[in-house]
């Protein structure tokens, strides 16, 4: 799917767990998250906590829609 | 005279097309049907079609294990030199079916195999490596091609002959290695190959780069605060109920939901359909899968310009390439036309 929003000419950030496979599927700006259950979440730490993880997360997924790539790049 | 039998299925025996696909197995000794003729005409007097084997496509694949062994014991009693199965070319029920019983032929009798289909065919992938595929067209208009691929290659395996590399006997290559002394040493052939391709001359490569299938990346957002984001999401993100009834694996559809107004996810609203994971933590917070929470209090804050009202969800569980592809092709044209700049796609 990422490849498919990719080719239709609009940026996209994937934001996954497994990031060998959204390389090998051919993602070209991927944001690493923190689990498969809960990509963008911590069930172990305090609703506040957990949102300011999420946050930071989705901050990151906003610079790597900002920058200019050419090749495959894993944000971190 | 080399003994050959031929499979084909019941489009290509003329029985019928696809309200036909159901038949079982038929054995019809001393008779040459479809593209057996083509064959016969290419072996000339060097070998003969005892037998033509023909199946229904569906019923092939649906009655496997007994569509199998009621060929095998037919093709044992004949006994030919070598079985030809096809060409199946983009058909893919018959690509399978033509993959299986000519594997099954080679492993359980001894017989050697030949096949043929289009590369994209699932039975090319599925069987290559086990039987001598011969690359055709996607579609019939390439049965002449086939055959003088097919046959040559059949009356080499009756023969006993050996096989040449996949360029030479023209069949997909098999990952199998055979080691060999080239006339030129390599320095040699590499310099050769650069002087034809500088003067633009036509050239083979000796290691051919595996086809990634890239999509190169587009130009990054120039001003985020005033982007439409869209979330898209595999993770199997509906609302509570799953009013799509988006299958938990193997999903054959997307869903599409309105998020006018939502500015958080919860247990009460929000689930996930995923069969893939551990659904605990998303069915109690479906934001720690797509962060509407988030993306809402950006929008208020004017780091971005705005969060796009629909997102769109699959399951991304055992879910064919095939059709993923097609989902995104088609929501990507929504998106375009809904001005969204850019996506964040989740996964779980």
């Amino acid at each position: 799917m990422v490849k498919g929003v990719e080719a239709a000419g609009i940026p996209v950030v994937h934001m996954c767990t497994v990031t060998p496979i959204s390389m090998t599927v051919g993602a070209n700006r991927i944001v690493p998250t923190i689990a498969i259950p809960h990509p963008l979440g911590n069930p172990a730490l305090e609703p506040e906590e957990e949102y300011k993880l999420r946050r930071g997360l989705v901050e990151k997924a906003l610079v790597a829609l900002q920058t200019e790539v050419e090749d495959q790049t894993i944000f971190e | 005279m080399i003994k050959v039998v031929h499979y084909i299925n019941q489009f290509f025996a003329q029985i019928g097309g696809e309200e036909m696909a159901h038949i079982p197995a038929e054995r019809h000794d001393g008779e040459v049907k479809g593209p057996g003729a083509a064959f016969k005409a290419a072996f000339k007097d060097e070998a003969e079609i005892i037998s033509t084997i023909v199946c229904g496509d569906s019923y092939f694949n649906e009655h496997l294990e007994e569509a199998k062994s009621t060929i095998l014991a037919w093709v044992k009693e004949l006994n030919p030199d070598v079985f030809i199965a096809g060409p199946a070319f983009n058909a893919g029920r018959y690509g399978v079916a033509c993959g299986t019983i000519a594997d099954a032929v080679q492993e359980e009798l001894g017989i050697p195999a030949v096949t043929g289909m289009y590369v994209e065919n699932p039975g090319a992938d599925m069987f290559k490596n086990k039987v001598y595929t011969v690359p055709t067209k996607n579609s019939a208009a390439g049965a002449r091609d086939a055959v003088s691929k097919m046959a040559p290659l059949a009356l080499k395996l009756a023969k006993k002959e050996a096989i040449g590399a996949s360029c030479q006997d023209n069949y997909m290559p098999n990952g199998t290695r055979v080691n060999f002394f080239e006339e030129k040493r390599g320095s040699r052939r590499a310099v050769d190959m650069l002087l034809k391709k500088l003067a633009d001359k036509p050239f083979v490569t000796e290691y051919p780069m595996p086809d990634f299938d890239r999509v190169a990346p587009n130009p990054a957002v120039k001003d985020i605060s005033k982007a439409t984001i869209a979330i898209v999401t595999s993770g199997g993100i509906v609302p509570k109920g799953n009013p799509d009834h988006i299958e938990s694996s193997n999903a054959s559809h997307y869903g599409e939901y309105d998020i006018t107004g939502v500015t958080d996810l919860t247990e009460a609203t929000y689930e996930t359909a995923h069969g893939g994971y551990d659904p605990v933590y998303a069915n109690e917070d479906s934001d720690r899968v797509i962060p509407v929470d988030v993306l809402r209090d950006m929008e208020k804050e004017g780091i971005i310009g705005k969060l796009h009202n629909k997102f769109y969800t699959t399951v991304g569980n055992g879910t064919a390439v095939a059709s993923s592809k097609a989902f995104a092709e088609e929501f990507s044209q929504k998106l375009l036309a809904d001005g969204v700049d850019a996506v964040i796609l989740t996964s779980t």
